[in-house]
């Protein structure tokens, strides 16, 4: 088994006795434990991972986290493929599967890669100036070849096997990030008792320390930052959280994070989620996010074998992989000489260390040792066909050539700050450091700690951490003392601002993975979008999957000299949540599939079941449409069997979902009067009264009815989908406009099982259960109280069917048990279950308004209900709905509507136009909302709303529907199809 | 320069040298006929439409920031007209119209993607609602389509159609319906106005409105006063804010609206999708973007940016629909602040001011309206009276009642 | 964000119902439509400290108070609406 011909024979993180196969564009690989993939591709040799996104060119890794812009891969396969994700933050692991992306038939031979032959004429923006002739072209031809080159990696397609979980977190000091100044940060905060979460996106703790070679307390700092892992595990009040991201910072100290739980595994163990999203609410939160090293742009920068300074050291260190077998270095500050002596350490052979400066202190350039040294020199263009073979360096004396096959850059450092700017602040520039750090204005409870903050030496780093990890407990209640200081090294950072190589001729990247070139900047500057925010939308500088990472300050520097301005001038861009991407998985949890919402059941739903009922959703509840009897060939057998059962038998429906509230108290009768358009004060006990409720802008909010079941206790129901939004309603009438009212209010609609009983049976079927209901002791709105063997049932004498009809509301747990009951009563009695459907076919045939036509949209006059408008008091929405449009007489009103053909089918959505009217605007006269079949009548009929409606009895008018062939003359009629005269409710 | 194929090839030759900046950055005149305060899409395609069609150009643009930093350039590129309500349906089809032709009228291209905008329906009461809005479009000469559950599946087969909590019953097609490349839009309008002689001035901050005796002469600004006998606002989301220095209290309340966009993947989904069981509209740009909306954050607010709730929320839709998006990533977030007005629909109209002009409360409508809004300003600013498309759109309807309520929510700004 | 509600502590912003602000006061019976209209329509929308209503729909269901900056979402104050 090879163990790869550039992983060095000693040393680093990896375990190397256990040994991890994997694929890689199908070719098999080994890495070791420990490795991530793009440790293990490097250690294999492969150093062309992918290609980049408008010219195709290979590239390599760039980094060794999450700021990776180039080594994107298409992780796992089938199902699980997940396109995108970077090789430098997935953990290698038994069986992983990996294929590079964008690119076609092959990695290594690109058909798309002949978009680099169109060279200069695919600058920046200049999509917006062609691909507009001729017109029809551009959805047709130019946009999907467009599309298809573009794009990254591809979707599965299908359903993702794998499930999410959320969760809640709540803490005093949440600190974010596990390097040096984030381990004493979150030791000194959990010493003083504080509960503290420690959420660290690597799967080992330690952050650079795990990638350098310097000591703290005498020991490797590894090691060092291992102990106090341990330590911290330890402290009952500490949560570590591993593989775990903070993305985002919201409002009142609330905190996202991803946990990745089985990321590392080839898939999660049984009963476990893949990831889990937290949201952590945090008093204070210390962000310890370090910082990122940024590239130098030059020509050819984004060859594979260039690669960041730290990340070489990252990959030699921890992953004891060598990044080539000559390499070279190119850097503008004193940190990233560690790299060369690390390389020496390791046995890399070290060609040529360049460094922009003039001078560099001896100490530092010690670290070179023999090697050949360029200062006041720059890299000008990397050569390479597939990869890096040659540097073209400019030196004070000249150009000088040079092989090389890595090199590794160094353009300083930038503190990690997007998370203390997601809530608005701006990052300051800083001259010293030569990057942006922390903004003035930072989110209440945050402080930030170590190289985030510019604290750019360990042992910085760690004095830092301890002070802002006592700050941070002291804020949240707890007296801390800073963790005791260990040894560490103090290396300088010195670094002289270097953007980019002026001597380079070939393409030099600014943003790796969008392909932003320097001479993109310089003609989008030309052009006018010298602001950073048009810079970044006309180039599509920092807007990749890596966010800009490697390449916003470059690009803002860049900008500044191109405009002449300072760099604090031109400002940063504000990063916007989340700061890593996030699966849509883990941020819908479990809220997916049946599971998206919750369902509500009614509680006669089992029963329901029994009877063979079809549910539909209605709203968050499952209600049963209608129950299909043997030898029913469609629904409407169904429906039209129970709708002429009611109207020649008795029918029984589940009517709970109707919101239902209790209201309690001396003025409940004055509150609804002002809630209601109509009177409900002088309702006397035992009766029930319909009610039409308005908004306060005049228009139909919700109808029901309210029962007086005492002196001081009432009961109202709402229609099903208002039920919410009237209770809210009503307590804000209750608690802010009329607090001095002795009223109390709550909603019962749990708590009380409901059915309708109707039909000319229904009194017979009813006094089986409970005795005497006739007219003297149960007449027409009369609501009573019954006892039914030993359970308080409520009567209401109510129609929506116009038969007469009962509705009997039991405590909920009890309303399978009537359902049941209801229907051994009937026996013999021609009881019929009826659904929705029947329901609505029966209320249209009343001409009662439902859902559809109060739409929001309708006054009580345009519903034939203007008379209840009470005119001797006041109620909400009374002087609003005086508006003129309001009570405009044109408006469409209240109507029933059948086809003049009987056999025809209108259907709801129609307009409605005068015959012979042409098909424009002005002569739509209004438009039909219900159609239902009327067994009673044996044709279709329907409810609509149209221009004097009243007035128009008799008249033909036109259904217009270009939608679903409903287009019929139709003959306008009164609402009310069956028993206008009303006696059937009587009956 | 005319952009054509031609000049990016000639230009290509000379090193792209030869490019000049797209629009003027104007230094600001000390008085002009009009100004537009708002340098975003409404203002700018304002400006053109009155350089254009009404040859009004000694104009300026007023940019507090730089141009299209506003809405414009944070939404989520949808442009459709399939309204309900007559008062909506001729101001959002002349937009359609104005975006089939606009990359030649701007010889810009703004990359408008007629791939069609599919709204879903889930009950029988939403289909109902969708044939009336349907019906309505085509009275008014907008196509529309009604599609059952079997045509929305050949559409979108990876739709959930097999375990889904709100089945999809079928959907609302508006053909002509798609998106544009946002910011572009402000960069043509800007581009064409300049070059037509209006003043795009930027960073420049209206700070007061002069007004005497009822009539408004000009603006305090940042950069000095501007004398103007016309003055006009497209400040979509600071609405109240400048109209307030006109003493002007409105029915409008400033909201946050989230957007979203997935990291690039290949051609995934056709056209734009909307969820009918909740609040979710998601369509894939061209460069590979999925991007996504849903409800506003539900409070006032001027802080372009939401909270959670929303998130999770858009994102337990877009699995709802589509539960293939498990494994991609969301990459970035951002927030715009919205004009809510009392009945969910825009104002274009005069104000209680003479020479003051109000162009606002575009709720979700803004982006999609540009080209429409841009042109009816236009003509009630040059003329003094409503264009045909806009005669609806008047501040007076809350008091006399002519509401353009298309939801049916009332006045409650954050329901619409 | 997170509402303090005097009640119940502070919760997320998920467990409230916003209804807009809580300055224009609803005239009493005898006013005239101006006043009305001034009430259900016209808003001061300011950018800054508001004084808003919030219902703790998934909690105590009281009607709330809240003075918060539309700036910067800080809630800096929340009491009960009517005591």
């Amino acid at each position: 088994m090879s163990v790869g011909p550039y992983r060095l024979p000693t040393g680093g993180a990896i375990d190397r006795a256990q040994a991890l196969s994997f694929r890689f564009d199908g070719t098999s690989l080994t890495g070791f434990a420990g490795d991530t993939l793009a440790s293990a591709l490097l250690a294999n040799g492969h150093r062309v991972v992918g290609r980049s996104f408008k010219y195709h060119r290979p590239r390599g890794v760039l980094t060794a986290g999450p700021e990776e812009p180039n080594a994107l891969v298409e992780l796992r396969s089938g199902a699980r493929r997940e396109p995108n994700t970077k090789a430098t933050t997935a953990e290698l692991f038994d069986g992983l599967e990996a294929a590079s992306q964008n690119r076609w038939p092959s990695l290594r031979f690109d058909i798309g890669a002949a978009a680099r032959l169109a060279g200069s004429a695919a600058s920046a923006g200049f999509y917006y100036k062609t691909f507009m002739w001729p017109a029809a072209f551009w959805e047709k031809v130019y946009e999907p070849a467009i599309r298809r080159a573009a794009g990254l990696g591809r979707a599965s397609g299908v359903e993702d096997p794998d499930t999410y979980e959320k969760a809640f977190a709540f803490c005093d000091v949440l600190v974010i990030g596990g390097g040096p100044a984030g381990l004493i940060a979150a030791l000194t905060a959990g010493r003083s008792g504080a509960r503290v979460i420690l959420c660290d996106e690597d799967f080992v703790l330690g952050g650079r320390l795990n990638a350098e070679r310097t000591e703290i307390d005498g020991q490797p700092a590894a090691i060092w930052a291992a102990a106090i892992a341990t330590e911290l595990e330890a402290l009952p009040n500490v949560r570590v959280m591993r593989r775990t991201a903070v993305v985002g910072v919201y409002d009142g100290g609330t905190y996202a994070a991803l946990e990745r739980v089985a990321d590392h595994l080839l898939e999660p163990p049984f009963g476990q989620p893949r990831q889990r999203f937290w949201r952590i609410v945090a008093k204070t939160a210390v962000l310890a996010t370090g910082a990122v090293e940024r590239p130098i742009v030059f020509g050819g920068n984004d060859k594979p074998g260039v690669m960041m300074a730290g990340a070489v050291r990252t990959y030699l260190n921890r992953f004891s992989v060598a990044p080539g077998r000559r390499v070279a270095f190119f850097a503008n500050n004193d940190d990233a000489w560690t790299t060369a002596a690390d390389l020496r350490a390791a046995g890399v052979d070290l060609v040529a260390v360049i460094d922009s400066r003039a001078e560099v202190a001896d100490h530092i350039r010690a670290k070179a040792g023999n090697a050949r040294v360029e200062l006041s020199a720059a890299v000008a263009d990397a050569k390479g066909g597939y990869g890096l073979t040659s540097l073209q360096i400019a030196t004070p004396k000249g150009r000088i050539a040079l092989d090389a096959d890595a090199l590794a850059v160094s353009g300083g450092w930038n503190p990690q700050l997007g998370l203390a700017t997601h809530l608005g602040g701006k990052p300051q520039w800083s001259e010293r450091h030569a990057a942006f750090l922390l903004p003035a204005d930072l989110p209440a409870g945050l402080t930030v700690a170590g190289a985030a903050n510019g604290m750019m030496t360990t042992a910085e780093a760690l004095a830092d951490g301890a002070a802002k990890g006592a700050t941070a407990a002291d804020a949240a209640g707890f007296t801390a003392a800073p963790a005791p200081l260990p040894r560490a090294s103090d290396e300088s950072f010195a670094v002289a601002p270097l953007w980019q190589v002026a001597a380079s001729r070939t393409k030099a990247f600014v943003d790796f993975q969008n392909d932003v070139t320097a001479s993109d900047l310089a003609l989008s500057v030309r052009e006018g979008f010298t602001s950073v925010e048009h810079l970044k939308r006309y180039t599509t500088l920092g807007m990749a999957t890596d966010q800009g990472r490697t390449s916003n300050v470059n690009g803002l520097a860049m900008l500044a000299a191109l405009t002449g301005r300072g760099i604090a001038e031109t400002g940063a861009t504000r990063a916007r949540p989340p700061e890593r991407p996030v699966a849509f998985g883990a941020l819908a949890g479990l809220h997916r599939g049946k599971h998206l919402k919750p369902t509500r059941l009614t509680p006669s739903h089992r029963w329901a079941a029994s009877e063979g009922a079809v549910f539909i959703e209605a709203g968050p509840w499952l209600r049963a449409q209608w129950y299909p009897r043997p030898g029913e060939k469609t629904w409407l057998d169904s429906v039209s069997r129970e709708a002429a059962a009611v109207r020649s038998a008795v029918g029984i429906c589940d009517v709970s979902t109707l919101g239902k509230i209790a209201l309690f108290g001396r003025d409940v009768g004055a509150f609804l009067d002002r809630v209601y358009c109509n009177t409900f004060s002088t309702l006397p006990v035992g009766k029930l009264r319909y009610g039409l409720m308005l908004r306060e802008d005049g228009f139909v909010m919700d109808d029901g009815t309210t029962a007086r079941l005492s002196e001081n206790e009432w009961v109202m129901s709402t229609t099903t989908a208002n039920a919410a939004k009237v209770m809210h309603h009503l307590e804000l009438a209750r608690q802010v406009l009329w607090p001095q009212l002795d009223v109390r209010l709550a909603s019962v609609t749990e708590q009380w099982a409901q059915f309708a009983i109707a039909g000319p049976n229904a009194r017979a079927l009813l006094e089986r259960l409970l005795g005497d209901v006739s007219d003297e002791v149960v007449p027409y709105l009369a609501a009573r109280i019954f006892d039914l063997g030993g359970i308080p049932a409520r009567l209401f004498r109510v129609s929506f069917s116009g038969e007469r009809a009962y509705e009997i509301a039991v405590p909920a747990q009890y309303g399978d048990a009537l359902a049941h009951e209801l229907m051994w009563a009937g026996e013999g009695l021609g009881v019929t279950p009826y659904g929705t459907e029947a329901l609505g076919v029966l209320r249209i045939e009343k001409g009662h308004v439902a859902g559809n036509e109060l739409n929001g949209q309708t006054t009580a006059r345009d519903l034939g209900l203007g008379k209840m408008m009470s005119a001797k008091k006041d109620y909400i929405g009374r002087v609003m709905a005086a508006r003129p449009a309001l009570i405009d007489p044109d408006r469409p009103m209240l109507a029933g509507f059948r086809a003049v053909d009987p056999t025809k089918r209108p259907r709801a959505g129609a307009h409605f136009l005068k015959i012979g009217a042409p098909e424009t605007p002005e002569n739509d006269e209004g438009y039909l909302t219900s159609v239902a079949f009327s067994p009673a009548l044996n044709r279709w009929i329907g409810l609509g709303f149209i221009k004097r409606g009243p007035e128009r009895v008799g008249e033909r008018i036109r259904a217009y529907d270009r939608m679903q062939g409903g287009d019929l003359e139709l003959e306008i009629c009164a609402p009310v199809f069956v028993d206008p005269e009303g006696t059937r409710v009587h009956g | 320069m005319r952009f054509s194929f031609l000049s990016i090839a000639r230009e290509a030759l000379r090193g792209n040298r030869g490019w000049t900046p797209h629009w003027r950055d104007a230094e600001p005149k000390a008085a002009y006929d009009a100004v537009i305060i708002g340098g975003g899409g409404h203002g700018l395609a304002t400006a053109y439409y009155l350089a254009k069609n009404h040859g009004l150009t000694n104009i300026a643009v007023l940019e507090k920031s730089w141009i299209g930093s506003g809405n414009v350039g944070r939404n989520t590129t949808i442009v459709r007209s399939n309204y309900l309500l007559p008062g909506n349906i001729p101001l959002y089809e002349l937009s359609m119209k104005l975006w089939e032709g606009l990359e030649r009228d701007l010889n810009y291209n703004a990359m408008v993607s007629q791939r069609g905008v599919l709204n879903l329906c889930h009950t029988d009461a939403q289909r109902d609602a969708f044939a009336r809005r349907g019906n309505a479009m085509r009275l008014h000469g907008v196509e529309a389509e009604l599609l059952d559950r079997k045509a929305v599946q050949r559409m979108c087969p990876f739709l959930d159609f097999d375990n889904a909590r709100f089945p999809i019953q079928g959907g609302l097609l508006q053909r002509r319906g798609g998106t544009v490349r946002h910011d572009a839009v402000a960069w043509g309008y800007a581009r064409g106005a300049s070059d037509r002689g209006v003043d795009i001035v930027q960073n420049c901050a209206v700070t007061g409105i002069r007004i005497a005796n009822g009539v408004v002469e000009g603006v305090e600004t940042t950069r000095g006063f501007i004398a103007a006998k016309k003055v006009a606002m497209a400040v979509a989301g600071s609405t109240s804010q400048v109209a307030s220095m006109a003493g002007l209290r409105l029915p409008i309340e400033s909201h946050v609206l989230q957007a979203f966009v997935s990291e690039g993947l290949k051609p995934l989904i056709p056209g734009v999708i909307t969820f009918g069981a909740g609040h979710f509209y998601i369509s894939q740009s061209d460069k590979g973007g999925l991007v996504f909306g849903g409800d506003i954050d539900g409070y006032n607010s001027y802080a372009q940016r939401g909270n959670l709730h929303v998130v999770e929320d858009v994102a337990e839709e877009a699995m709802g629909l589509m539960p293939m998006t498990g494994r991609l990533r969301m990459l970035r977030s951002w927030g715009g602040i919205m004009d809510m007005s009392m009945d969910g629909s825009p104002i274009i109209d005069r104000t209680p001011i003479d020479g003051l002009f109000l162009n606002a409360g575009w709720c979700y409508g803004g982006f999609k309206a540009i080209p429409g809004s841009g042109l009816a300003y236009a003509h009630l600013i040059a003329k003094g009276e409503p264009h045909p498309a806009a005669t609806a759109l008047r501040l007076d309807r809350f008091r006399t009642g002519h509401l353009i309520d298309e939801k049916g929510q009332g006045a409650q700004a954050n329901l619409h | 964000m997170r509402i303090p509600c005097p009640f119940c502590g502070p919760r997320d912003l998920s467990e409230f119902a916003y209804l807009g602000d809580a300055a224009p006061v609803r005239p009493a019976e005898t006013s005239d439509a101006t006043a009305v209209f001034d009430y259900v329509y016209l808003r001061a929308n300011p950018a800054g400290p508001h004084r808003e209503r919030w219902y703790h729909a998934s909690g105590c269901r009281l009607w709330l108070t809240v003075t918060r900056d539309t700036r910067t979402h800080e809630v800096l104050f929340a009491e009960e609406a009517a005591p």
